[in-house]
């Protein structure tokens, strides 16, 4: 089960005393700040867990893989996420517990 | 944008809430979302985009200095993958600059 919003606000509400509505509204609204700065070409950083980089992409061929058939993929600009050090060793830490 | 400037924009937006309380609830948000990664599972957010975990296999690797190899195990990391919302947004916007600007540099 992937972890929603909706699990969020529950976990706001439960632990800070959030009331529903605003537990509700502060994640919507955490989730469209990010949004927002990346829109406006902002890179965002949130220490701890990581980094939301900026590329702009030149045109490049690509293909159909359905046909075969050529057609470029246009120049566009792509969101990465470059998780930080705590966080990649807290999750490396979980693939040492399913090597028995 | 950082975490503080984050904290810092939701209060002014939320100003019925204490700056603490927000501060206090971005930080429960990325501890949840650490934690879950941590244990494996995955995060969904609609329009926004999913984390997931990507298997890394074991390898040999070397030591920079002395060039020995060294055993490395297999390890997980962790993966974003925007949402439609985010991507369309996001390239939206830089669309619109490069339109602006052509019609900046025909205008002069």
């Amino acid at each position: 089960m992937a972890l929603t919003k909706a699990e969020m606000a529950e976990r706001l509400y439960e632990e800070l005393g959030l009331n529903k509505r605003e537990a509700k509204e502060i994640v919507e609204m955490f989730f469209e700040e990010i949004r927002a700065a990346l829109e406006s070409g902002n890179q965002v950083k949130l220490s701890g867990f990581g980094n939301f980089d900026l590329r702009d992409k030149n045109q490049r061929p690509g293909r159909n893989p359905k046909t075969g058939e050529e057609i470029p993929i246009s120049a566009r600009r792509v969101v990465t996420f470059r998780p930080g050090q705590k966080l990649k060793a807290r999750v490396e830490a979980y693939a040492g517990s399913i090597e028995q | 944008m950082t975490k503080s400037e984050l904290i810092e924009s939701l209060s002014r937006r939320q100003a019925q809430l204490a700056y603490k309380d927000v501060e206090l609830a971005v930080k429960t948000i990325l501890e949840h979302m650490a934690n879950t990664l941590s244990a494996g599972e995955r995060i969904e957010i609609r329009g926004f985009g999913s984390f997931s975990l990507h298997y890394r296999p074991p390898r040999v690797g070397r030591n920079p200095k002395s060039g020995d190899p060294v055993s490395l195990p297999a390890k997980y990391v962790p993966h974003f993958k925007p949402g439609k919302q985010l991507r369309e947004r996001v390239d939206q916007f830089r669309q619109e600059q490069d339109d602006a600007r052509q019609s900046e540099s025909q205008a002069s």
